[in-house]
């Protein structure tokens, strides 16, 4: 275990938040290198060309490409919440019918007191696995979604937790975040196939490259080399771009889960529920069938059960969408024995 | 070149007062609200308490002086509230007084583990313990925001910028006197506890 496990909560906070910020830095950079990269690649290579002829000056590749990534996005986000929670058959809860439903909503009710969130709309999803999981793009619209499992598995306190864990994510605007970076990876990925194809169908682009490359002149054959060499690195970046776009977007989605399970920490003032809870749920051992692949990065567990979000390890830390259990259990634990020994006690 | 750069360097920080001044109205706005949070609560409890009791008054009727005192303890509660919001230490005593009422309630109904079979006694435990969570809740988060609205007054390069946004340092929710932080005392000293009904065998059916 990493020096991770001995931060207490609201370092847990500070450090996931960072982190979170590099990476999105590091993810619109290379959304902007693969739009308007290409336009200063081609302004390099125009710009010794004889005057009559085009000079590429205006970056319409870059705008092109934000112009979808943002459109995909806006749309994705006016719809997406509710299509994750039709398309798992959750239905709203309104006036509670029994102990454990009137338990949850007074549960809800307390951690969006401790959170400073207005509360969000209740649902149920019939699944006998425990999981649970937010959608709503900012804390005045969100809604808050356990299975049935959840309900009858879990105490008091530990789904105290675990909704402290969603209501972090509510205030995080993580659902935004998420879905943005989605329908990037999404508009990269769409362009991408689209360029394929057009390859496939024969097509020549850049086909003049070869020959006009050295075209400018004497003067400019420094220039045209620079731009030889730019272009080559661009094209490997966009054959290798849905796959960097997908590893940098699901990097997020794991820092986003640490940090929502510091959050849920920091609303009980009791981690060790948290961890109780998570264990509860990792041993039930069913996937959550209601839940689909779409909706799988917004769960507190992962649905689909999938092995590789298990695993500790290189390849899982890269391709996990959720964190290790075991490894977000130990942190919480951490933080609760950080806790106890600033207060004196010990561990029962 | 050298008065554009002076102009871009004025603009961003000018840029940087206005948002950080706006960040600590923000804050100080946001610590306002959740100080009122508190007081919404509390009265939630105060116009909760009544129906509460008289909802099990009739399954707890050997436990009469311990629903009596809730009352008591709740008008009394009222009453000082309604004298205004400056008399804080003694609002707060009555507060504390009014949940330590309450502990006691639940803990006598701990002690009969029959009675949570009663649907309203169930419904009152579950009720009680969600309203004393969101007072705590409330304070806690009372607590926490003033923290940050205090750290980020203090901290550099904010605290230039604190002074023209009229900021003060919030005061933390604290227990008041040694009196409320020691554990409230159960005391069923002079009374004898009507007899208990007969203890629940593993695997006896209802």
């Amino acid at each position: 275990m990493s020096d991770e496990t001995t931060l207490n909560l609201f370092q847990q906070q500070e450090t996931n938040r960072r982190r979170t910020v590099l990476l999105v830095v590091g993810f619109v950079l290379f959304f902007a290198w693969l739009g308007f990269g290409g336009d200063f690649i081609l302004h390099l290579y125009t710009a010794d060309a004889p005057p009559e002829s085009y000079h590429h000056g205006f970056p319409w590749i870059g705008i092109l490409l934000g112009t979808i990534g943002i459109a995909t996005a806006w749309y994705a986000y006016k719809t997406g919440p509710e299509k994750v929670l039709w398309s798992t058959g959750a239905w709203e809860l309104i006036t509670p019918q029994d102990d454990k439903q009137r338990q949850l909503v007074n549960v809800v009710e307390e951690m969006a007191i401790a959170a400073g969130v207005p509360r969000p709309r209740i649902y149920i999803v019939p699944d006998p696995d425990p999981n649970a999981f937010a959608t709503g793009t900012d804390p005045n619209n969100s809604h808050i979604a356990v299975t049935q499992g959840l309900l009858d598995l879990c105490s008091r306190e530990e789904l105290q937790g675990v909704i402290g864990h969603e209501l972090g994510h509510v205030k995080n605007y993580d659902v935004r975040l998420m879905t943005t970076l989605a329908a990037m990876v999404g508009a990269v990925l769409l362009i991408h196939t689209g360029i394929s194809r057009m390859l496939r169908g024969g097509v020549r682009i850049g086909g003049g490259s070869g020959g006009g490359g050295g075209g400018g002149g004497k003067g400019g054959k420094k220039l045209g080399q620079l731009a030889l060499v730019l272009l080559v690195v661009w094209v490997i970046t966009w054959i290798l771009a849905p796959i960097i776009t997908q590893l940098l977007a699901i990097a997020v989605s794991r820092k986003r889960e640490y940090l929502a399970d510091a959050m849920g920490a920091q609303f009980t003032r009791n981690p060790l529920a948290l961890a109780s809870a998570l264990q509860k749920i990792e041993g039930a051992e069913a996937p959550t069938s209601s839940i689909q692949r779409g909706a799988a990065h917004l769960c507190i567990a992962d649905p689909l059960g999938r092995s590789i979000n298990q695993h500790e390890g290189a390849f899982a830390n890269l391709f996990g969408t959720h964190p290790p259990m075991a490894m977000r259990i130990a942190r919480l634990k951490g933080m609760g024995y950080a806790q106890l020994k600033k207060e004196g006690g010990f561990v029962a | 070149m050298g008065s554009w750069i002076l102009l871009i360097l004025v603009v961003v920080i000018i840029g940087w007062m206005i948002a950080a001044y706006n960040g600590l109205i923000s804050l100080k706005n946001q610590t306002l609200n959740a100080f009122k949070q508190i007081d919404v609560q509390l009265k939630r409890r105060h116009d909760l308490i009544p129906n509460l009791v008289n909802a099990v008054r009739g399954a707890m009727d050997f436990e009469k002086s311990t629903l009596e005192a809730v009352i008591q303890a709740r008008n009394q509660a009222v009453k000082i509230n309604a004298g205004g919001p400056e008399n804080i230490k003694q609002i707060s005593q009555a507060e504390n007084q009014l949940s330590s009422a309450l502990s006691r309630l639940l803990v006598t109904v701990e002690r009969y583990p029959d009675l949570k079979a009663t649907g309203n006694v169930a419904q009152l435990q579950e009720e009680l313990t969600s309203t004393e969570n969101r007072i705590a809740f409330a304070r806690q988060l009372y607590n926490d925001t003033a923290t940050q609205y205090n750290t980020k007054q203090q901290q550099f390069p904010t605290s230039f910028v604190a002074g023209l946004a009229k900021a003060q340092a919030a005061e933390l929710w604290e227990l008041e006197d040694q009196a409320d932080k020691a554990v409230p005392q159960v005391d069923l000293s002079g009374r004898l506890p009507p007899t208990p009904a007969p203890p629940r065998l593993e695997g006896e059916r209802r």
